[in-house]
Formats: structure tokens, C-alpha cells, sequence
């Protein structure tokens, strides 16, 4: 740590330094983006990650959090903080020409906190309407119901975009920019369309049938999760994880309870470490079958549909003993898990994953190896390794662009150290390759399992925790892999039972934000399958 | 599991739901119209029997419905199994997941566009009253700010056999509508004298 602080002073002698559970950075804005461009290209520091991007609403002040991860450095993680000068008239350098990540991030803060992002090349709202009136992150928003009423009127399509420029007197300056040309023909999916999984609205312009431009309009799922937290404790915050991504429910809480775990200082029981390490395979296994049978049915084989439901139904049975429920488990909790596993648990596992290697040869024999799927996945939807670490697209779509990048390798947390597994990877940066890793990493969830599931050991499911949950002052970051990739949740405490600020980074976000970059070139039929390859879930997206 | 596993609700209360039918019998005890009275009945059975959902899962729900139309709970059982994706090929919209502000007028004209008779199904916690959202800003705290409710599923997300008892209602309210309308002409002229009072004395 400390050679990176002189590394970094050296470069940019105007930062300071903080611990805050790991190491923050605070950049003056004027520094920042050539600050920006050394922690990427320099070799000592290559921060070739940008993991998340917070804003925030200190009362007096507003910036942004930036996390970044060095993958070549052991996958080192830092934060950086950069404050507005002005807080009426707040604006930062974008980053969206380092990290393409920084795109949709930056127009999320844009959106949530009004801070205008210079040199952004399309600077429009992301999740809210374009009449809404207030940023609602910020901490003196207007929540009076007349300012926002339910607007029943169609929405206009926003074609109008801006660039914020800075010019020589410091001054921000707005230039109109248009998102499609005059002669663009313009064709819109969605909001209300079965294959975009989910309300996701795309407007892709075409060349015969060629697609040249996709417009993501995103929010139509937007339920403001981040700003209904700050009104509710801890414990009363963790069910929202459930509700976002409902495929990585447990990884999704798993990964809240962790970093309010680590805030408190509590030391979970290893009998609940092994049950969290099952039942987020179990979840993994009963996503990606879910993936399968959608993929298939995208594709229009339904049949699939069917073989991959059957075996979900088991994984849903395993939960629904133990959790109570078959969806939305709430099952992990501060300090632990609920409730003790079901007596039938080891049983109920012992037979899935007996059974999971005929039917995977099943699904093989019925999907994959035909040519209809085939020719519609291979050499379909093309993202390079480059392009998956600048967008920051994880899990299994990372990993079929030959990425490496599972966090539970990267950063092991629960007993993920203890198991033997391997990260599956796959080079052809294809729609196949995303589907082939997702079919490989159900044999690897089922080796996980075989480890585990005879060695949950006695004791303890909960920790002790305090009845009233205060988090000290300070800021907390934790990452896990959920079924769709790097999960993190950010959490900003003032020491009061509520929280100040909390911020998920979900890895569908990241997912959502290739589309463009995927699709461009291919023909708009390929459309449905390489979504159906990124495998995006919308209210992970939208929150 | 199932439903000897809920606590609150003993298992002879959900059979319990033929009250909408004997209402009806009773109705129609005391005089119907023959022949309307029985097309009306053939007419109920056929929608009653054959309700195609249109296809508009915003979250969670959603994947409990897909659950619904694979093999285990098999929805082809009642027919429901045509899930339709354009409005107009559809008999009902079942909500199923939170709508928000963005989403309202979209959700309002694929209503709109259902061909008629039409029925809306909010189901969970989301759909029925905002659920755990409903204090957010950009939550509609319930469909029926928006849309005429005809049967509320809750649940987060509800079991499939909770949304199959939903349908169940719905398929109840349907064989007992009156297709052909105009059943209380006694009122709808009482309606009318008290608008026109000078036409009452005129028939005297």
C-alpha cells in the first residue's frame, strides 16, 4: 500500500490520503481527470477496472466515489473522492472516455444527484422521466407528490442530448447534440416485449437489417430502492437484495449482510459460512438453468424451456424447505442465516447433484448441439477481452470473453478458499461462448456442493448481534459473485441505526451497457439472442 | 409443504369459494331469461375456459408465472397456457411486479388496447398495493390507481398455487357475467326519472 501512495503522490502531488476500509483517495476535481488517465495507464498503477461509481450527497458538499480495481496488481481495490466545488452548480470531468463503463454510470448520477459530467458525450437522464422534476438522491429532494404526480400522459421520446463543456473562464457551457441522425431509421423494442426479459426499452436504428446504433431507455422498473434505505435500519434494508436481482437473491443479501458484518466487526459461525457458500451455488445452479431454458425459448425452441424448469423446480423445493419460500428466501440475515437447514437438505442436495451430469448431457443433446442454436449464437454478439474489462462486464459473460475475473478467486470470501473449483473460461468472446460457460458453471456449482455437503459442521447459525444495529462512521465496500457477476454493495455510515448512504452496484448494469457495443454490426433478429446471452435481469439494472 | 403448512388458514376455508355461484343460482332461482340466460352461460364457459394472460411480468412475479406455464404447475391444465405477447390477442392483463412512474402510461394503453371483455389480475404485493416500495417516489402504490382490478393475488412473490386460486376467482367471476348485459332495468329507469323528473309526469 504505502509504494502506491508515493506512486501516487508522485504523479499527483495535490491528493490526500484516507483508510477507510481500504485506502480513499480525495482528488481536487480540476486534477482529477489527469489524475484519471495516470491511474490507468501507468504500469505501476493500472487501474484497468472502474468497479463502481457512488455518488454522493454530503449536505455541505456533493462528489462522486469512484472504486477501481487493478487486475494485473492482485486485484487491488482503491477508492477515489472527488467534491464539487460548487454544489448548485455541481459538474466533474467524465471518465467515460477511459472506462466506457463511466458511460451509463455517470448518467445514473447525472440523474440521481444532478451533477453535470464535463465532456460526457450524452448527458441525458437514465432512470426518471424527462419532465421529473428534483434529483431524488440528493439530500434536500422535494418528495411533495404534486411536484412528481403518476404522469398518465406518453412519455416524448428524448432525441434532443447535450455535451456540458467547460470553457476558458470556468464557466459550463451546454451544446445540443442529437442521439440519432435526421435520416436514422429508427425501431423501437419494448418497454413491453417478452425477450427483452423484463421492462427494457431499446430504440436501434437500422441499415436494412443491420443494426447501426442501439438507445437504451432504462428506469421503466426504477423503484428508488437506494432512497427508500436511508429511511429504514439495517436489518429492515436487507430484503430490498432479494427483490432486485431475484436470480442471485441469496448472493444479493449475502453480499449486504457481509459488508454489515465487516462494518460491525462480527464474526459469522462457520456452520452459516457453509450454509451461505450452498445455497448461493444453489442459487447459481437454478439461475443459470433459468438462463438456459430462457435462451432457448428466445431462440424459440420451448421445449428446452420445459427440461430447464424441471430440474429448477428441485433447487426452488431445496429452498422452499429450508427458507420458507420459493423466491424472495430472506434467508441470510446480520450475524448468520434465519433458520437452521431443513432435515431433508443434504438429502434434497445429494440427489440434485446426483442427477445435474445426465441432465446437463440432456440439455447438451437437445440445445447445444443444434444447428439452428448454433448458427444463431456462434460468432453472434462479439465482445473482446479489452472491451469486457473497459466495460467491466463480469460473470459468466465476462468469463466467455476469456476474461478471469470470479471474484470468488479474486477476493474468496465465505469457504470459497477451501473448495476446489475451477473458473471456467471460454475464448470465443461470442453469445455461445456466454452460454457455454453458464452450462459449465452449473457442473462447477454441483462440485462445490459435493464438497460441501458432508462437511456442514456443527454449531452455531447466528452470530450475536447487538438488538439495535448502529454502524460506526465510516464507508464500506464489499464485492461478491452473484450469478451474473461481481455484486457490490457500498455503504456510507454516519453512526445512526439508519444508514447515510447505500449504493449496489449491480453487474447487470455493466451488462446492459455492452448492448450497443455488441449488437452494432449484426442483424436486428440477433438482437433478442445476444440479450439473451448477456442474460440481464431489469430490476437489477434499474434498482 | 403446501397447504397444510399455512398456519392462519385451515384447509376447508379454501373451498370456500363457491359463494359467488350461489349467489348467482339464487339470482336466477328467482327468474331469468331463458334464452339470454343460457347463451349468457354458454358464452362464459367458452371465455372462462380458454383466458389468454398477455405476457407483462415486470419483475419477480414474472418468474413465478413462467414457473406456472412449465411442466410442474402446467397452466395449460385450466387454459391459461396462451400467453400472448400483443394486447390485442389477449384476454387479461395480469400484473405481475411493481409499476412505476415510467411505466404507468405504457402499462395504461397496453390495457387500452385489450379487446374487450378484458379483465386485470394485480398480482403480489408490488401489483396489489406497492408492497415494500410504496413509499418511494416513483412507485405506483397499486394498479388500481390506474386500472379497474378484478381479482388481487398477494404475495412476494405469490406461490403458483396462490396465483393458480387468482385465476380460479377470475374464471368464477366470469361464468357468472351477464355477456349480454342490462340485468337491473328497474334501476336504470329509476336513474332516469330522477334525471328527467318532467318526463316521469308525463307518463305519469
Amino acid at each position: 500500500m504505502s509504494d502506491i501512495k508515493t506512486i501516487i503522490s508522485n504523479v499527483c502531488p495535490s491528493v490526500t490520503f484516507e483508510e477507510s476500509d481500504g485506502l480513499l483517495i480525495n482528488v481536487p476535481e480540476k486534477d482529477w481527470h489527469a489524475f484519471a488517465i495516470h491511474l490507468k495507464d501507468d504500469k505501476e498503477l493500472d487501474f484497468d477496472v472502474l468497479t463502481a461509481v457512488v455518488g454522493m450527497d454530503w449536505k455541505d458538499s456533493i462528489g462522486v466515489i469512484y472504486y477501481l480495481t487493478s487486475t494485473s496488481h492482485d486485484w487491488n481495490v482503491i477508492a477515489v473522492k472527488v467534491v464539487c466545488e460548487d454544489r448548485e452548480n455541481a459538474y466533474i470531468h467524465t471518465v467515460s472516455d477511459l472506462w466506457k463503463v463511466a458511460n451509463f454510470q455517470e448518467r445514473e448520477v447525472y440523474d440521481m444527484f444532478g451533477i453535470k459530467f464535463i465532456n460526457h458525450p450524452d448527458m441525458r437522464r437514465f432512470f426518471l422521466r424527462n419532465d421529473w422534476v428534483g434529483h431524488p438522491l440528493r439530500k434536500d429532494y422535494d418528495a411533495n407528490p404534486e411536484l412528481n404526480p403518476i404522469r398518465l400522459d406518453d412519455e416524448i421520446n428524448e432525441d434532443d442530448s447535450r455535451i456540458f463543456t467547460l470553457d476558458d473562464n470556468g464557466k459550463v457551457v451546454e451544446t445540443p447534440t442529437k442521439v440519432f441522425n435526421e435520416d436514422d431509421y429508427v425501431v423501437n423494442i419494448g418497454p413491453q416485449h417478452p425477450s427483452t426479459h423484463g421492462v427494457m426499452r431499446f430504440r436501434t436504428s437500422l441499415d436494412g437489417e443491420v443494426i447501426k446504433k442501439v438507445d437504451i431507455t432504462s428506469g421503466y422498473i426504477h423503484r428508488g430502492i437506494e432512497k427508500l434505505t436511508e429511511g429504514l435500519t439495517y436489518p429492515q434494508i436487507l430484503h430490498f437484495t432479494d427483490r432486485m436481482d431475484y436470480m442471485s437473491a441469496h448472493q444479493n443479501r449475502h453480499c449486504l449482510c457481509m459488508c454489515i458484518e465487516k462494518a460491525l466487526g462480527v464474526e459469522v459461525p462457520r456452520r452459516a459460512q457453509v450454509i451461505r457458500t450452498m445455497m448461493d451455488e444453489l442459487m447459481r445452479i437454478s439461475s443459470h438453468l433459468l438462463a438456459f431454458g430462457c435462451t432457448a425459448m428466445d431462440m424459440g425452441a420451448t421445449t428446452a424451456f420445459f427440461y430447464g424448469f424441471r430440474e429448477r423446480e428441485l433447487v426452488l423445493d431445496i429452498f422452499e424447505k429450508t427458507c420458507g419460500a420459493r423466491m424472495s428466501m430472506n434467508y441470510n440475515v446480520i450475524g448468520g442465516v434465519i433458520a437452521d437447514l431443513h432435515p431433508d437438505f443434504v438429502k434434497d442436495v445429494k440427489h440434485l447433484i446426483e442427477i445435474m451430469p445426465s441432465r446437463l448431457k440432456e440439455y447438451h443433446k437437445l440445445f447445444t448441439g443444434n444447428l439452428i442454436a448454433k448458427n444463431r449464437m456462434k460468432g453472434i454478439g462479439i465482445l473482446s477481452k479489452e472491451n469486457a474489462v473497459n466495460y467491466a462486464v463480469t460473470g459468466p459473460s465476462g468469463r466467455g470473453s476469456n476474461w478471469s475475473c470470479d471474484c470468488r478467486k479474486k477476493h474468496p470470501y465465505a469457504v470459497y478458499d477451501e473448495v476446489e473449483f475451477d473458473e471456467v473460461l471460454e475464448t470465443g468472446c461470442d453469445s455461445y461462448s456466454r452460454y457455454l460457460v453458464r452450462m459449465k458453471e452449473i457442473e462447477q456449482s454441483c462440485r462445490i456442493l459435493e464438497q460441501l455437503v458432508d462437511k456442514i459442521p456443527e454449531g452455531d447459525i447466528r452470530a450475536q448481534v447487538p438488538k439495535i444495529i448502529k454502524l460506526p462512521a465510516g464507508r464500506w465496500y464489499q464485492q461478491v459473485e452473484a450469478s451474473r457477476g461481481t455484486f457490490g454493495v457500498y455503504i456510507e455510515s454516519t453512526g445512526e441505526k439508519t444508514p447515510f448512504r447505500v449504493h449496489f452496484q449491480s453487474p447487470c448494469f455493466n451488462l446492459v451497457g455492452v448492448m450497443d457495443l455488441c449488437c452494432t454490426g449484426f442483424m436486428i433478429a440477433d438482437l433478442i439472442t445476444i440479450g439473451a446471452a448477456l442474460d440481464f435481469v431489469i430490476p437489477d439494472i434499474d434498482r | 409443504m403446501g397447504i397444510d403448512s399455512i398456519k392462519s388458514m385451515k384447509r376447508e376455508d379454501f373451498k370456500d369459494n363457491e359463494y359467488i355461484d350461489k349467489l348467482v343460482e339464487e339470482l336466477n332461482a328467482s327468474g331469468a331469461n331463458v334464452v339470454v340466460g343460457k347463451l349468457d352461460q354458454l358464452i362464459d364457459w367458452g371465455i372462462s375456459n380458454s383466458l389468454w394472460p398477455l405476457c407483462f411480468g415486470t419483475s419477480c412475479c414474472a418468474i413465478e408465472f413462467m414457473s406456472l406455464g412449465a411442466a410442474r404447475y402446467d397452466m395449460a391444465r385450466f387454459g391459461f397456457e396462451v400467453a400472448r405477447n400483443s394486447p390485442r390477442q389477449a384476454d387479461y392483463i395480469m400484473v405481475q411486479g411493481t409499476i412505476v412512474h415510467r411505466m404507468a402510461p405504457a402499462m395504461l394503453r397496453l390495457y387500452e388496447q385489450l379487446a374487450e371483455p378484458k379483465y386485470v389480475i394485480a398480482c403480489g404485493g408490488c401489483a396489489v398495493s406497492g408492497g415494500p416500495f410504496k413509499n418511494s417516489y416513483c412507485v405506483v402504490p397499486g394498479v388500481e390507481k390506474i386500472l379497474p382490478v378484478d381479482v388481487y393475488i398477494p404475495g412476494c412473490p405469490p406461490r403458483p398455487e396462490a396465483m393458480f386460486y387468482g385465476l380460479m376467482q377470475l374464471q368464477r367471476k366470469i361464468k357468472v357475467q351477464k355477456f349480454f348485459g342490462g340485468v337491473n332495468r328497474k334501476e336504470k329507469i329509476e336513474e332516469f326519472f330522477a334525471a328527467h323528473p318532467e318526463e316521469k309526469e308525463e307518463i305519469g
